[in-house]
């Protein structure tokens, strides 16, 4: 394999930070329709779960019902929004064929990669912000550690942005941009312990759950915020970073083939 | 001389088995306009494809300036802008942003972008649509817009790809003197156009490809010298059906008043005109029936696919 000359860090660092500003403007000009709807969504679930629902249900795991959801619901939006992102924008990109702009220019396929990974964080933790606000109507619970929060919130809209990446590059139609989100994505948000302790489920439900790897890092947050949680928190911190370490390597080789951007 | 553009034995098979490039070997000297044509299916676009680095060579090197698009694709790609023949950009983004994002694409801080992006659209009369979505523009403006993207990094070799394709000829007209301009300033160019008036007038060296392969590579001007016959349109005063045959000159008549003349390049038309005179001929105007590199273009790509054993269904030019 030949040995490419990149372009010095610097001009690798102003490509970067060109496809992530991009990104932010992107979202940011349809707000109506990337950060209001995570806002909305989740007032919903905090009023029928968590105020009428949830007052049925009574404590979970020593915590009020809307207490233990909150956790689960700031990151699901975490999840869905980066996902979203990348999988719109770099369609997006691929079907107006923009995605030339870069292709042409001698900006390295990784600053590609980590560009649109940083856009899909930026929005991720947007909603994630933007949810948690709305949250703070509903509940005046703490955060037990801010830097789990913090870091599980980033690595998880990282390798889901990344998911987005992986799906975009396959899509041949807007379609396909939206059969991952609803059948994959959103079974396993769903059924990763945002709603429930997996204690509460049968053995064999139990040990199925600990397949779903959104069950680690919706622990793993809950952790940072309540201080409880189903999983080890470094059991969950290593099966985020092997995700992410995999999906980022398959990711690259796509690129670097030009697997549905370049013929 | 430098060599902007250096392709040795070119060759590309898509994944469906199909042939597009059969080894083309292609110089283009450093400060050239050069025209790439060929007819539809002919391989200009998937040659530029691979140049810019959009589609993958099945064999073969490029070299731009020297550097070559694998090993040294950094500097082979800063060399390099590309205006293309579809409209490629994001059209929700402001003209603006489209410049500022392909210069950091390059590179380039931002404050150097805006200072470029504002030359560049000044120059290319956009300046007042700069905040404008790009979607919103005409057609025109959407060509003029790319142009400016293709620049804004200042490429030593610039490639367009039907830079005029649904340009009114106001417009057509004041592109090709932005891009004598650029080409005097130093910036190589090379065109591919269906305009064979466009190359004719614009480059001063031509490359014709057909089924994947070179057909013709020289000067514009040794390229016409090959034309042996032009063809000519007569608007006559009278209604005449009765011509007299002059030696060199042939004469299909087309309607009572006008007449077709193909004319040995041999031969003075002042023969013809003095034969009409004597016969009280007198001609109204007189018009090319074709452009002269369209008539070459033409014989060339036919010979071509008589070579390759082909019925001449292209619609070239």
């Amino acid at each position: 394999m030949e040995l490419k000359i990149l372009m010095t860090l610097r001009e690798q660092y102003v490509a970067f930070q060109t496809i992530v500003i991009r990104e932010i403007r992107r979202f940011s000009r349809i707000w109506i329709q990337t950060i209001l709807p995570a806002m909305i969504t989740t007032a919903l679930y905090f009023v029928i779960f968590g105020n009428l629902i949830g007052k049925q249900i009574g404590d979970m795991e020593g915590f009020r019902y809307i207490d233990y959801i909150i956790p689960g619901l700031i990151l699901m939006s975490i999840i869905t929004n980066s996902y979203a992102n990348v999988v719109s924008s770099f369609y997006s990109a691929k079907f107006q064929k923009n995605i030339e702009e870069m292709l042409v220019s001698p900006v390295p396929n990784y600053v590609i990669l980590l560009g649109f990974v940083g856009g899909g964080v930026a929005r991720g933790m947007s909603c994630g912000i933007a949810v948690t606000l709305v949250a703070m109507f509903f509940s005046n619970t703490g955060i037990e550690n801010i830097w789990v929060v913090f870091s599980i919130a980033v690595l998880t809209a990282v390798l889901f942005s990344l998911g987005g990446f992986i799906n975009a590059v396959f899509a041949k139609s807007f379609d396909d941009i939206s059969i991952v989100p609803t059948f994959v994505l959103t079974p396993l948000t769903y059924l990763g312990g945002i709603f429930y302790t997996i204690s509460v489920l049968p053995d064999f439900w139990q040990k199925v759950s600990l397949v779903n790897p959104i069950l680690y890092m919706v622990n793993a947050f809950r952790y940072g915020v309540l201080g409880t949680s189903d999983i080890n928190l470094i059991t969950s911190y290593i099966i985020v970073l092997v995700f992410i370490a995999v999906l980022f390597a398959f990711s690259l080789f796509l690129l670097e083939k030009g697997h549905g951007i370049r013929k | 001389m430098t060599i902007a553009l250096s392709i040795k034995n070119l060759q590309k098979t898509y994944a469906n088995g199909f042939e597009a490039l059969k080894g083309i070997d292609l110089d283009v000297q450093q400060g050239d306009f050069f025209a790439l044509l060929g007819p539809n299916g002919a391989g200009k676009s998937t040659t530029i494809g691979i140049v810019t680095s959009l589609i993958n060579k099945t064999k073969g090197s490029v070299e731009i300036f020297g550097k070559d698009i694998d090993r040294d694709f950094t500097a082979a790609k800063s060399y390099l802008g590309l205006v293309p023949q579809e409209f490629n950009f994001n059209v929700f983004e402001p003209v603006q942003e489209i410049l500022w994002n392909q210069a950091g694409y390059y590179g380039i801080e931002r404050k150097t972008a805006e200072q470029r992006a504002e030359r560049y659209l000044k120059q290319l009369d956009l300046w007042g649509k700069r905040r404008d979505q790009a979607g919103m523009l005409s057609g025109g403006m959407k060509r003029r817009l790319m142009i400016a993207r293709a620049l804004i990094h200042e490429p030593r070799l610039l490639i367009l790809d039907e830079p005029t394709a649904g340009v009114d000829i106001e417009i057509r007209h004041s592109m090709w003197k932005f891009l004598r301009d650029i080409n005097a300033a130093g910036t190589t160019i090379i065109l591919t156009t269906h305009y064979l008036e466009e190359a004719e007038n614009l480059c001063r060296n031509i490359a014709i490809i057909d089924h994947g392969q070179l057909i013709e590579n020289t000067s514009i001007r040794a390229l016409l010298r090959q034309l042996h016959f032009e063809t000519f349109i007569l608007d006559l005063e009278e209604d005449t059906s009765e011509f007299p045959i002059v030696d060199g000159f042939h004469i299909t008549p087309i309607d009572e008043n006008t007449i077709e003349v193909e004319i040995d390049k041999t031969k003075s038309c002042n023969v013809l005109f003095e034969q009409f005179t004597k016969h009280n001929i007198h001609v109204k105007s007189m018009r090319n029936k074709t452009n002269r590199l369209e008539q070459l273009f033409m014989h060339l790509v036919t010979e071509s696919d008589a070579r390759n054993g082909v019925k001449n269904t292209n619609d070239a030019a």
